[in-house]
């Protein structure tokens, strides 16, 4: 347990002593969309009904800020330790697999709550927003969140260079969160659209998180849950088969 | 080690190593680039996976009881690696956590101290001259006292005052009953540290035997004798290895035979402007080894 602790610890130290980069500048990413977006579009969409296009996008905004930070925590930090070598630091150790896989996934779960926290605390000065089914709301951040932290870890342990997690993230997590309904319904969209974004896991996650906030949601929650959560376990469960193999660790 | 073979893709990097280390012993690993150093440290500290054969650390087995065998030993890697975020104490309180370990203060204090890093222990890691980073790896392979320590290559591109205090270090440890496995470029370390040594070439053990035996063994005294432009006599001649700076070079195995050659010499009239005896060192044997002979 020690173990674990540790590295739990040091992997937040990690994040935390260079918050200005990992927490606040995608706060204000956040920050800047919601501004934008909604100065352009807060008189023309509404998409439920009493609910004002503002503060339609804030939990869009903060599930897409977590998923981002919790698939950039892992994945990062385990490239740099990969490239500069002090990865070692951690394998030479009497650490289990299940261990290493539990420090990596809770650290980024804790950079993306921080980010989107941080977003809330932001939003909350720029629309009504009311939270009124906590449960779902953190029942879809946790599952989401895992969902990203693993891809993050199994792409870390993947990528032999940036270049690769930049790919990643670039054309894998910033189209699956783009497109799944952070800035939409997708009711809004024309049918075949509409069909095709139901393929997308991530637009269960923010939709889902989104009813968590209004009582209002695209699908039925359970629904999304019952997507969503069977894909975090299969994801959890691939990435310690990967780490139990040892691969690209443990040659 | 037990038959310990290692194939990465079609590289035979090992080919059936089987080694016995014992308790409290200081060990030499020599061998030329690519013979298989560094993988079997790897292989020692699951670092990577054996194709075939095993190895155990204080009788564990690295794969089936990895935990006990990891915590069995210390091993400072040969890359100049560390993790930039953090400090020295920080990097020493993380891997004693690592290991299991809640409260090692006194400990770490202790390494700090006799590593000379004291006065360092705030800075970040990335703020280290290359030597104090070498010596926060041995720090970080000590911070567990580990009973069996390895050192791939520990002094390379350390400077010799730092190199002495880390080896006057390091004999203490083994002092304690630490035993000590070390790969090194610098002969003359293994020499003057290692009561044995095991070459290693192509991924096979080629010599293995205590220091002095190997230099023993070797039987390659040279008597280096200047009898200036006088011919060598007949007696002299099966001795030949050569000539050196206009002296002749003579296989000497057996010192009591300087007695008879130098008799011989006399009785044959020819003077000896100037005589020198040259002891073999590990660097020949190593590389009488290396070029395909047995030690």
């Amino acid at each position: 347990m020690t173990g674990f602790m540790t590295l739990l610890r040091k992997e937040i130290l990690r994040f935390w002593k260079v918050l200005l980069q990992t927490i606040a500048a995608p706060v204000l990413t956040a920050l800047l969309y919601l501004l934008i977006f909604s100065h352009v579009l807060e008189a023309h969409v509404q998409v439920y009904p009493g609910v004002s296009y503002t503060a339609f996008l804030m939990p869009g905004l903060i599930m897409m800020s977590m998923m981002q930070n919790a698939f950039a925590n892992s994945s990062s930090s385990l490239i740099q330790s990969k490239i500069t070598g002090n990865i070692v630091f951690v394998l030479l150790p009497p650490l289990s697999y299940l261990e290493f896989f539990l420090a990596y996934l809770v650290a980024a779960l804790a950079r993306g709550f921080a980010v989107g926290v941080g977003v809330l605390l932001v939003g909350v000065f720029f629309a009504d927003i009311e939270m009124r089914h906590p449960g779902w709301v953190l029942a879809f951040a946790l599952a989401s969140g895992t969902v990203f932290a693993c891809i993050g870890i199994l792409a870390g342990i993947w990528a032999d260079k940036f270049d690769h997690l930049a790919g990643v993230q670039n054309f894998v997590i910033m189209p699956l969160t783009f497109l799944s309904g952070v800035f939409y319904s997708i009711h809004s969209l024309p049918a075949f659209w509409q069909s095709v974004s139901h393929f997308n896991p991530v637009f269960y996650m923010i939709d889902g998180f989104r009813y968590g906030f209004f009582g209002q949601g695209d699908v039925d929650p359970w629904l999304g849950m019952a997507v969503v959560l069977p894909f975090a376990l299969l994801l959890a469960v691939a990435t310690l088969m990967m780490l139990r193999s040892g691969y690209k660790l443990r040659h | 080690m037990r038959g310990l073979e290692k194939h990465y893709g079609r590289v035979h990097a090992l080919r059936g190593v089987d080694l016995d280390i014992a308790e409290g012993e200081f060990f030499a690993l020599l061998g030329p680039n690519g013979a298989g150093k560094t993988t079997l440290i790897s292989l020692l500290a699951g670092l990577a996976r054996a194709s075939a054969g095993s190895a155990e650390i204080m009788g564990f087995d690295v794969t089936r009881e990895y935990r006990r065998a990891r915590r069995a030993l210390g091993v400072v890697p040969q890359e100049l690696v560390y993790d930039p975020f953090f400090t020295v104490r920080e990097t020493l309180v993380f891997q004693s956590g690592y290991y299991g370990l809640r409260d090692n203060r006194a400990w770490i204090d202790e390494l700090l101290a006799n590593l000379g890093l004291a006065d360092k222990a705030d800075a970040y890691t990335r703020v280290l001259s290359g030597g104090m980073k070498r010596r926060l790896l041995v720090a970080q392979a000590l911070v567990h006292k580990p009973p069996v320590i390895v050192l791939d290559e520990p002094t390379a591109g350390v400077d010799v005052e730092l190199r002495q205090s880390l080896w006057a270090f390091i004999r203490r440890l083994n002092q304690q009953g630490h035993t000590i496995l070390l790969t090194t470029h610098y002969l003359e370390e293994a020499e003057t540290l290692c009561e044995r040594v095991a070459m290693l070439k192509e991924g096979r053990v080629v010599a293995l035997d205590r220091t002095a035996d190997l230099l023993r063994g070797a039987a390659e005294r040279h008597l280096l004798l200047d009898i200036g432009q006088q011919p060598l006599p007949e007696f002299l001649r099966a001795r030949l290895k050569g000539m050196e700076d206009g002296r002749h070079v003579l296989d000497l195995p057996d010192f009591s035979e300087l007695e008879t050659i130098l008799a011989g010499l006399r009785a044959a009239g020819i003077g000896v402007r100037d005589l020198a005896l040259r002891e073999v060192d590990l660097e020949d044997v190593f590389l009488k080894v290396m070029r395909g002979g047995r030690a």
